[in-house]
C-alpha cells in the first residue's frame, strides 16, 4: 500500500533534511524530511520512539502491580495510564460496577489531569505559534515570551494547571505518579478540607477557562483561511461517548465515523475493540499504525483526541461547554471539520467542559464517602479504555490463575494519531516548503502542525518548550550541505 | 550502680548482656540498621549498624556494651560508609521504588532517605530474579530481596517451619525456599506465619492487595525512621 509522499520513489538522489528532536511537543520525535535539487519534497515521515519494551516489561509482574507500574511510560499524563490500567484489572478482579464514590473519585482524578494537560499544551507550548505567528521571531516564540507581552493570560495558564495538578494531588497522593486508584476502586476519598480548598478556586477556573475558548475561538476565525486548511486531510474519527452519546473522557462505549460523520459502529463494547481495530507495522517507524478493520489498512485510519471527540458525540452534558461546542458545529458548517489547527479550539472546549465537571463532583458529598472497593468473580483477561487528553487508551491484559500478567497490549493515544499526522505534515511539506529554501520558520510550520495534535512522543516532558532542535541538510554523500539550529 | 557508656557523647544506660543497638533503642536513639530485629537473634550480616567503639568499627548489633565504652554512629565518617552499602544493596537487586507496593513502608529506602542518599551511584547489576506467584496468599519478589535474613530466622525460630534459606555464598548468596520444587506453594507456609510480617523490603506480599494505603499515610510518610525506632519499633 502506498501513502502520497510517505515513500520516495528513488530516494538514493535526494538531501535528507532531519527536524530532531520535534520542539514543544512531549517527549522525543523526529521529522525526516527527503529533497531533490529544486527543493522538491519527495518523502515525508514523523518517526516517534514506541512503548513496546514497556509491553514486555510488564508480563511476569502481579497485576495489582500495574496502575501503579505504568504510569511511568509518561511523565505529562500518567493519570490516564494509572487508570487505564485500573479500569482493565477491575474487570480482572470482577469488579463490573465500581461504588459510587470510587467512580467519581476516579473521574475527578482524570478530569483534574484533562484540565491540567490541556492547560499546559495550549498555554505552554501553542500560545507561542499561535499569538505570534508561526514563523514570527523565534526568540520571543515561546512561553516566556508570551509571558512578556500578554502576562494575564500567562498567568492564567499556570494557575489553571496548578489547580488541575491539586485536584490530582489529592486524588491521588502525588501530583505526579500518585496511586490514588486500585483494582475494585480506590484507596482514599477526599477531606472535607481538601475538598474545600479546590471549592475555593473552582469558579475562577470555569471563568478562565470560558475565556481560554473564547481567545482560541477569536484567533481561529479571524483566520478561516489559515486555521480551516492548514495541514488539512479528512479521514475517519473514533472516541468513546458515554451514556446518550455525552462526552465523556472516563467511560462509555467506542463510536466511530467516517470523515463525512456518518457512523462506522456504534455503542461497541471496548472489551472486544481487537474485533474492530487492528495495528499495522511498517518497516520504517517504530509506532505502529491502527486501523478500522472493517474498511481496511488503505483508508481505514482514523483521527483520534479532542477533535474527533467534540465531534463525535452528541452533546456536552455541563452548559458552557455546550454552548461552545454548539458553536463550534455551526462554525463547522454541518459537516465534519478536518482542519488539525481545529484541534485547539476543541481542545479548549474540552477544557472548558473538564472544569464544569469538576466543579460538579466537589459539590457531590459521596467524595467524602469511605465506601470505595468491590470485588467480584476473578477474571483471566481485561480491557481497559479512557479517553486520555489525547484520544483513545486501551490497556488490555491477560492474568494467570498465579495472578500473574501474561500478556499486555497497549495502545496509546499518540498511536492512533500516527497515520493523521503523518498526513497532515506532509500536507503541510506540500504546500510550504516545496520548492523554497528551507529555513527554521518553515520547519517550524511542520511542528506547528505536529503540535496541534498534541503527541506525547514518548516519557520525557519538556514544559517548557526548550528542547533543542538541529535541523540538517545532507547530501547524497551524507555531507552536511546547510545546518540550522535553535537550543 | 548503675552500667553507662557514652554514643555520641550522651550517656547511655544499659543492662548486663545488652548489645549496643538495644541499649541506644532503649534510650530512644536510633542507629540505622536492616538485619537487626528487637525480637530475633542477631545476624550482624547488613553492617549498616556499625559504629566505632573506642575508634574500632564494630556491629553495634552483636556487639555487647560495656561500662564506659566510647561509641561513635552519627558522624559524617560513618554515615558515609552507611551510604555506600545502601547503594551497594540499591544495585545488588532490582529496587524500582515508584512502583513497588512497599514504597513508604519499606525500610532500606527509608534508610537511603535518612542517610541522604540522592542515587545509587554505582552500576546497577539488573539480576535476572523471577516473582513466585506459586502460593495462593502471598508473592515472593525476590528481585528485593537484601538477605537480611529476617525470614529465616522467623520461619525457623517462631513458626518452627524452616520455609526460607540463605543458600550460596559472597556475592552469590541468594534466599530460597525450603522445598523440592523451590516453590512456596509447595511449603506449609501461611499468611500469619510470623516470617510473612517481618521482611523489610517488599518480597514477601500478601497477594491481590496492593497500594491499599494511600500516600501520606504511609508508616514513612509520618514519621521519618530515625523517628520510628525505639526499643520495639
Ligand atoms: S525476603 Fe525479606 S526478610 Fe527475607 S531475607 Fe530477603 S529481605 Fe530479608
Ligand atoms: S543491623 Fe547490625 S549488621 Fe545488620
Amino acid at each position: 500500500m502506498t501513502y502520497q509522499l510517505e515513500t520516495a520513489q528513488h530516494p538514493k538522489p535526494l538531501r535528507r533534511v532531519a527536524i530532531d528532536p520535534v520542539s514543544r511537543v512531549e517527549g522525543h520525535g523526529k521529522v525526516t524530511i527527503l529533497l531533490d535539487d529544486q527543493n522538491k519534497v519527495h518523502q515525508v515521515r514523523l518517526h516517534i520512539v514506541e512503548f513496546r519494551g514497556f509491553e514486555k516489561f510488564i508480563q511476569g509482574r502481579p497485576y495489582w502491580e500495574v496502575p501503579v507500574m505504568v504510569q511511568r511510560l509518561c511523565g505529562i499524563c500518567p493519570v490516564s495510564h494509572h487508570l487505564a490500567a485500573s479500569k482493565a484489572l477491575d474487570v480482572i478482579v470482577g469488579a463490573k460496577k465500581l461504588t459510587p464514590a470510587a467512580e467519581k473519585l476516579r473521574r475527578l482524578m482524570h478530569y483534574g489531569q484533562m484540565l491540567q494537560s490541556h492547560a499546559l499544551h495550549f498555554f505552554h507550548l501553542c500560545s507561542p505559534d499561535l499569538l505570534f505567528g508561526f514563523d514570527s521571531d523565534v526568540t520571543r516564540r515561546n512561553i516566556v515570551g508570551v509571558a512578556m507581552a500578554h502576562p494575564e493570560i500567562a498567568k492564567q495558564g499556570v494557575l489553571l494547571r496548578k489547580f488541575g495538578q491539586e485536584v490530582i494531588r489529592v486524588t491521588a497522593g502525588k501530583r505526579v505518579h500518585g496511586t490514588g486508584a486500585v483494582p475494585g476502586g480506590m484507596n482514599k476519598s477526599l477531606t472535607v478540607a481538601e475538598r474545600d480548598e479546590l471549592l475555593k478556586d473552582i469558579y475562577h477556573i470555569v471563568q478562565w477557562s470560558r475565556d481560554a475558548v473564547s481567545l482560541i475561538q477569536k484567533v481561529h476565525t479571524q483566520d478561516p483561511g489559515l486555521y480551516n486548511s492548514f495541514g488539512i486531510f479528512r479521514s475517519n474519527f473514533m472516541s468513546l461517548v458515554g451514556h446518550n452519546g455525552d462526552l465523556d473522557f472516563y467511560h462509555g462505549t467506542l463510536r466511530a465515523r467516517d470523515d463525512n460523520g456518518k457512523l462506522i459502529f456504534d455503542h461497541l463494547d471496548y472489551q472486544n475493540y481487537n474485533q474492530v481495530i487492528e495495528e499495522e507495522v511498517r518497516s520504517w517507524s517504530y509506532m505502529k499504525f491502527p486501523y478500522i478493520r472493517a474498511i481496511g489498512k488503505e483508508h481505514g485510519w482514523y483521527k483520534v483526541g479532542p477533535l474527533a471527540r467534540v465531534q463525535n458525540c452528541n452533546q456536552i452534558s455541563t452548559p458552557f461547554a455546550e454552548r461552545e461546542r454548539k458553536e463550534f458545529v455551526d462554525y463547522a458548517g454541518g459537516t465534519p471539520m478536518h482542519a488539525p489547527l481545529a484541534y485547539h479550539w476543541t481542545r479548549m472546549i474540552e477544557m472548558l467542559h473538564a472544569a464544569e465537571v469538576i466543579k460538579e463532583l466537589l459539590h457531590d458529598d459521596d467524595l467524602l464517602s469511605d465506601d470505595l472497593m468491590v470485588e467480584g468473580e476473578r477474571q483471566m483477561e481485561g480491557v481497559g479504555v479512557i479517553e486520555a487528553p489525547r484520544g483513545t487508551l486501551f490497556h488490555h491484559y491477560q492474568v494467570d490463575e498465579n495472578d500473574v500478567i501474561t500478556m499486555a497490549n497497549l495502545i496509546v493515544s499518540t498511536t492512533n494519531n500516527n497515520q493523521a499526522m503523518n498526513e497532515a505534515i506532509r500536507h503541510v511539506a506540500r504546500r510550504y516548503l516545496h520548492g523554497r529554501e528551507v529555513t527554521e520558520g518553515l520547519l517550524n510550520h511542520i511542528e506547528v502542525a505536529i503540535r496541534a495534535f498534541d503527541p506525547c512522543l514518548s516519557c520525557a516532558t519538556h514544559a517548557l518548550g526548550k528542547m533543542p532542535l538541529e535541523v540538517e541538510l545532507l547530501d547524497v554523500e551524507g555531507n552536511r550541505v546547510h545546518s540550522l539550529s535553535r537550543s | 550502680m548503675s552500667l553507662t557508656f557514652t554514643l555520641d557523647g550522651k550517656t547511655i544506660p544499659f543492662e548486663d548482656g545488652q548489645t549496643i543497638i538495644q541499649a541506644a533503642g532503649k534510650a530512644g536513639v536510633f542507629i540505622p540498621h536492616l538485619c537487626y530485629h528487637p525480637e530475633f537473634k542477631p545476624h550482624g550480616s547488613c553492617k549498616l549498624c556499625t559504629v566505632k567503639v573506642n575508634g574500632r568499627h564494630t556491629a553495634s548489633c552483636t556487639m555487647r556494651a560495656m561500662p564506659g565504652m566510647v561509641v561513635e554512629s552519627d558522624t559524617e565518617e560513618i554515615n558515609a560508609e552507611r551510604r555506600a552499602l545502601t547503594q551497594m544493596l540499591f544495585v545488588e537487586g532490582n529496587h524500582f521504588c515508584p512502583s513497588c507496593e512497599k514504597s513508604g513502608n519499606c525500610q532500606l529506602q527509608a534508610t537511603a532517605y535518612h542517610l541522604g542518599m540522592m542515587s545509587p551511584h554505582y552500576d546497577h547489576f539488573f539480576p535476572n530474579r523471577p516473582v513466585d506467584a506459586s502460593h495462593p496468599e502471598v508473592l515472593l519478589d525476590f528481585n528485593r530481596c537484601i538477605l537480611c535474613s529476617l525470614c529465616v530466622r522467623a520461619s525457623r525460630d517462631v513458626d518452627g517451619k524452616n520455609v526460607f534459606a540463605l543458600s550460596g555464598r559472597g556475592i552469590k548468596t541468594h534466599l530460597i525456599v525450603n522445598a523440592r520444587s523451590g516453590q512456596l506453594g509447595d511449603t506449609d507456609f501461611t499468611l500469619a506465619d510470623k516470617a510473612a510480617q517481618v521482611c523489610p523490603v517488599g518480597v514477601i506480599l500478601r497477594k491481590r492487595q496492593g497500594f491499599a494505603v494511600p500516600i501520606g499515610e504511609r508508616k514513612y510518610d509520618k514519621a521519618p525512621i530515625a523517628e520510628t525506632v525505639t526499643e520495639g519499633k
